[in-house]
């Protein structure tokens, strides 16, 4: 579904990735995590094309997401995508967030798009909410129309850019819950997250990022039980202590 | 000391009355168009084809730099003859069409830059928002950019109408009898040139004063 080989990427002088490759097939869901800057946000925003890259090759569904000649819109419109800060419409009601590119996109008539946005505002628990504005909600339920606003797309598959770390902790745990539903429904997911538990619950492989280089790419099982990098067992030891005091 | 004579005021009422809606119809004009072109410029500006962000802001620096009773002279002065020569009709009085297009593209320069802040305000984020959903950038720039940058620029907006509603009483060096050429036109002709200036800058400080206000009121309701 997505491959990523040997890609890299400069900033200038800086390398933010270096030689990345993986792969996430259909149905998988892919956890990417590691230290800040090491590029892990940089890779995923390279799969839709948010973010060029200069060597490598990055294939989503049979289209080269580097290649000149690839419509990107048409790639993008497939490929569902949540950030870290929600970026909802703030002009648009949470229901206009859901049509708009339904409609414009996909040319979906507005009768159709607003039954599809109402049914998954329904799945995200929010569909009271449909004609507020999203200044009106919380972060996390931001954070949930944004995930339904990814799926009215009908998309083959859902990046996630640290879709909780902007949340307040009590919050968090309302937006993984729809994350692991979609996650235990099939969807092919990739997400950037330290959120260990939901690494442990639903991923089949966790990625770990250092300095811009996949340094392991392993089962959920393996990578927990016996990290087999030093660099890789010191951030878990880290943010695994760290949540446990929390 | 001189005695003030406000008898001439108000037989002009209707003469300065058709001055005003001059007046307004200029500011309208150039306001609309020049909002439009100052998008455009605006767009062109952030754009990434470095020929088109070029062209952008030599127009607007040029524009910026010089007086606009100049660029209003150069429109009185050669694009009437320009014309005259192209359609070859010598009674022809573009005086009025001049106005509008020198004070249009004048404005334009002004506008371009308050949009470009605008734009320049709404995250990057909303962009990668709109691309990562499938919209092409025009679609983002036309659907979720611009409508964000126009409700933050409102005031800014605004408040250059304002400027630019006093700023019309510059085309008396073009001949055109706006409500402040009505006025001066008036007072030479009655001998009360001091009374009917003192008149018409006490309509414009007035006009200007209530829409200022209506701004600010507006930029709180805003903020």
């Amino acid at each position: 579904m997505i491959s990523i080989k040997n890609v890299s990427k400069w900033y200038g002088d800086f390398h933010v990735l270096n030689d990345c490759s993986t792969e996430v097939t259909k149905g998988e869901v892919v956890v990417v995590c590691g230290p800040s800057g090491s590029g892990k946000s940089t890779l995923i925003k390279c799969v839709n094309g948010l973010e060029g890259f200069q060597k490598g090759q990055i294939v989503v569904d049979g289209a080269s997401v580097g290649d000149k000649k690839t419509n990107l819109s048409k790639l993008r419109s497939r490929v569902g995508m949540v950030f870290q800060h929600f970026e909802l419409f703030p002009h648009l009601s949470v229901m206009q967030n859901l049509t708009i590119a339904q409609c414009r996109v996909l040319k979906r008539g507005q009768g159709e798009a607003a039954e599809k946005a109402l049914k998954l505002l329904e799945v995200v628990g929010l569909k009271a909410h449909a004609q507020k504005f999203p200044a009106q909600l919380s972060g996390g339920q931001q954070q949930r129309v944004a995930i339904a606003r990814a799926l009215a797309m009908d998309p083959i598959a859902m990046l996630f850019d640290e879709p909780t770390s902007a949340l307040d902790p009590e919050m968090i745990k309302e937006v993984l819950d729809v994350m692991v539903n979609l996650a235990q429904a099939g969807m092919t997911m990739m997400v950037v997250t330290h959120e260990m538990g939901f690494a442990r619950e639903v991923a089949n492989r966790v990625i770990f990022m250092d300095n811009g280089q996949i340094v392991e790419d392993r089962p959920k099982v393996d990578f927990f039980r016996t990290p087999g990098t030093d660099r890789a067992q010191q951030f878990l030891s880290k943010i695994l202590s760290h949540s446990a005091q929390a | 000391m001189y005695s003030l004579d406000w008898s001439s005021i108000p037989g002009a009422i209707p003469y300065l009355w058709e001055g005003m809606i001059r007046t307004l119809e200029i500011t309208a004009v150039a306001v609309i168009a020049g909002m439009l072109i100052g998008t455009i410029l605006a767009v062109c500006r952030l754009s990434r084809n470095v020929a088109l962000s070029t062209l952008a802001a030599a127009y607007v620096t040029c524009f910026r730099s010089v007086p606009l009773v100049m660029v209003l002279l150069w429109f009185y002065l050669l694009v009437p003859d320009l014309v005259k020569r192209i359609v070859g009709n010598p009674s022809l009085d573009i005086r009025l069409l001049s106005a509008f297009v020198a004070f249009s593209l004048f404005e334009a320069s002004y506008y371009a830059e308050i949009i470009r802040a605008g734009i320049q305000s709404v995250s990057k984020g909303q962009v990668s928002a709109g691309l990562a959903l499938g919209m092409t950038s025009g679609e983002t720039m036309r659907l979720i950019i611009l409508p964000q940058a126009f409700r933050r620029m409102i005031p800014l907006l605004l408040t250059q109408a304002i400027i630019l509603f006093q700023d019309t009483s510059l085309v008396y060096v073009m001949g055109l009898a706006d409500f402040f050429g009505v006025a001066y036109n008036t007072g030479n002709r009655d001998g009360t040139l001091v009374e009917l200036i003192l008149f018409a800058g006490f309509v414009y400080l007035v006009i200007c004063f209530v829409a200022s206000t209506l701004v600010r009121n507006l930029q709180k309701k805003i903020a």
